[in-house]
């Protein structure tokens, strides 16, 4: 069943992708295949796919029966959350935040999440940003940090 | 010779201290990655390249770093395996079935000792065997013409298709899929925006680093949700530390057939470390187990399986570096690291960048030095790294990932995506859709529509070039089989297996 799921995914992505790809036209060609071509082929293989998906769905493993699905949804909140917030937040905070309920679904106290994740958050932020070089936004912690 | 004075050139460029240091913290950070449970050497891999490019090391220092944590991973995977009895890395599965008893009879020491020996033998005999190889094979691919490059990367993804999966038609979707995507931003030839909805985000393409992220680390921590792995089978009495000799002497052969097979499974697209140990497992078994031991705990079992798969682990880098075609997933993420400094492995490089070529292959000997010097003592303080509780690690992996993701260009617009892009490939593997071929496409998309595109410039749009020369008829012959024969040979592994019992 839900291999049929997914081959009628495919089939519908490739269907925009070649309704999309089908006004792609070069002004000026040089050359006998154009920017056209290449996305057409891969559409009508994903069309393909998804089609024997279909017609030979493989029997359900039951992959889905030990999926927890609350902690799953909790977790891919927080992290959108945590993307969104990431440069306004700024990473020592925002990271702190993100320790409180991932931490939580993988089995830790919202507690002691928090303070993990608050010590985590600094000491990566100082680890890549002061020793390493590699940039982060500091966000509301700016005022603080950007005078140390 | 000239291949003698190419190895002291770059063991010039290995010894300089950075490259020793990156070296070093490579083996460690991968021996750790590689013995975390549900953490494999393309994790290591993907989250490091980022964070390596953003701390601006030079390409050959962080071709280094990822080698090391690759070929360090298929070393740590073998203690949770031992101690654990839970893999710790997929390369690392047989090793289990004759560790873990080894470990219960108290002989985990032994186990541990000899299993990282053998592990620095296969790794050794791989290396050499690039150093012999690879330079022969990059000469002959010099020859190839725009036509065989896409014959050889068709025959790359018919690899991974027939040897990787139970479902060659959800590999073959995986690899449509991240070809597709690299179809996204600015047509170079024509100068056509593709895919990109009118965003300025994406007119560059979608980026490296968020895909693999999102694939490989995002996704990953979904799925480890439903798997807490405690600690709670750890054997802690491991016994004798070190093998002797007559047990040196027990599992030589055994140990060197296994390395030469692993580099020739190795070297093939698509079959790796995985598909190198189980046949070396089967074959060792088969060549000298008379008492039927193997699998209660013979030291043999856990010495092949190990040699091989860090002999193919290494043996994966020779179409990486002489074809530019990476055969698996690990390798696929380490062009795409080098692509981040615009240098293209190929042919090529062994003639314009000896410096990288050769100091990363002189590297490889010096880190299996270093992993060999960790493991042996080591092991000990290696495994109370699986007392580290999963709540600290998964959050602490999603912040390094930001990290990284955030490193390249420093938007939100990328962070997004790579959040998307991770709960995609979450759905997308859990009803069964392998990822090695999607990056794989993403990272050859590129390429191989350049290629096509080229070839049939050449003829003026005459498909017949792509089979005109025997070698590109020769790759299109072989990509066919690899097609067909795997799931012949399954079907008809599994008639025979019922036949009995009708």
């Amino acid at each position: 069943m839900t291999d049929r799921f997914l081959g009628a995914a495919c089939v519908i992505a490739a269907a925009c992708m070649a309704w999309t790809a089908y006004g792609y036209a070069a002004a000026f060609s040089y050359e006998p295949v154009g920017p056209r071509a290449f996305p057409m082929l891969l559409a009508s293989l994903l069309a393909t796919g998804g089609l024997w998906l279909i017609a030979k769905p493989a029997p359900d493993a039951g992959q889905y029966t030990s999926v927890p699905l609350k902690l799953v949804a909790l977790c891919i909140g927080a992290i959108f959350l945590y993307a969104f917030g990431f440069e306004k937040v700024g990473f020592p905070i925002a990271t702190a935040l993100l320790m409180v309920p991932v931490g939580i679904a993988f089995g830790g106290s919202a507690l002691k999440s928090l303070a993990v994740g608050a010590v985590m958050g600094l000491l990566l932020y100082f680890m890549f940003d002061r020793l390493l070089d590699v940039m982060l936004p500091a966000g509301w912690l700016a005022p603080i940090l950007l005078g140390l | 010779m000239d291949t003698l004075g190419h190895l002291m050139t770059g063991f010039g460029v290995a010894f300089t201290p950075m490259n020793l240091l990156v070296a070093a913290l490579g083996s460690l950070i991968g021996t750790i990655v590689g013995l975390l449970p549900g953490l494999g050497p393309i994790n290591g891999v993907a989250i490091l390249m980022p964070v390596a490019f953003a701390m601006k090391l030079p390409p050959e220092t962080s071709l280094i770093l990822l080698a090391a944590v690759y070929i360090g991973c298929e070393y740590g995977g073998r203690i949770s395996s031992i101690l654990l009895n839970v893999p710790g890395d997929a390369g690392a599965i047989m090793t289990a079935l004759d560790g873990y008893p080894m470990a219960r009879k108290g002989m985990g020491g032994v186990a541990l000792s000899i299993s990282a020996w053998s592990s620095f033998v296969g790794s050794v005999v791989a290396t050499v065997g690039i150093v012999l190889f690879a330079p022969l094979l990059a000469r002959w691919a010099l020859s190839f013409g725009p036509a065989e490059y896409f014959a050889l990367m068709c025959f790359a993804f018919a690899c991974i298709a027939g040897l990787m999966g139970e479902a060659p038609i959800k590999a073959g979707i995986a690899a449509v899929i991240g070809l597709s995507m690299a179809c996204v931003g600015l047509d170079s030839n024509s100068g056509v925006y593709r895919f990109t909805g009118g965003d300025v985000h994406l007119s560059d393409g979608i980026q490296f680093v968020v895909v693999v992220i999102g694939v490989f680390s995002i996704s990953e921590i979904l799925l480890m949700l439903e798997s807490h792995h405690g600690a709670a089978g750890l054997i802690t009495n491991t016994g004798r530390k070190m093998f002797n000799m007559q047990e040196l002497r027990y599992t030589w052969w055994g140990t060197m057939r296994s390395s030469v097979v692993g580099f020739i499974v190795g070297v093939l697209p698509g079959a790796g470390a995985t598909i190198a140990s189980a046949m070396t497992y089967t074959m060792e078994k088969r060549l000298t187990d008379k008492e039927g031991s193997f699998g209660q705990g013979d030291i043999r079992g856990v010495a092949a399986p190990e040699a091989a798969n860090n002999s193919a682990a290494t043996g994966s880098f020779v179409p990486m570096l002489t074809l530019g075609v990476p055969g698996s997933g690990t390798t696929a993420v380490m062009v795409g690291a080098l692509a981040l400094y615009n240098i293209t492995p190929g042919p090529a490089l062994f003639t314009q960048q000896p410096t990288l070529v050769w100091g990363f292959i002189a590297s490889l000997f010096l880190a299996n030095v270093m992993l060999l010097l960790m493991n042996i003592p080591m092991a000990g303080v290696f495994t109370r790294m699986l007392s580290v509780p999963l709540w600290v690690l998964a959050p602490g992996i999603l912040a390094v990932s930001a990290v990284g993701v955030y490193a390249v260009h420093a938007t939100t617009f990328d962070l997004v995506l790579m959040v998307a892009l991770g709960v995609m490939a979450y759905l997308l593997r859990k009803q069964g859709v392998p990822m090695a071929p999607l990056i794989l496409g993403f990272v050859l998309g590129d390429l191989m529509e350049q290629n096509l595109r080229r070839a049939l410039s050449i003829t003026n749009g005459d498909a017949g070039i792509l089979v005109e020369s025997p070698i590109s008829i020769g790759l299109w012959v072989c990509a066919v089989l690899m097609l067909v024969v795997p799931p012949l040979m399954r079907a008809y592994g599994r008639r025979s297996a019922q036949a009995p019992a009708a």
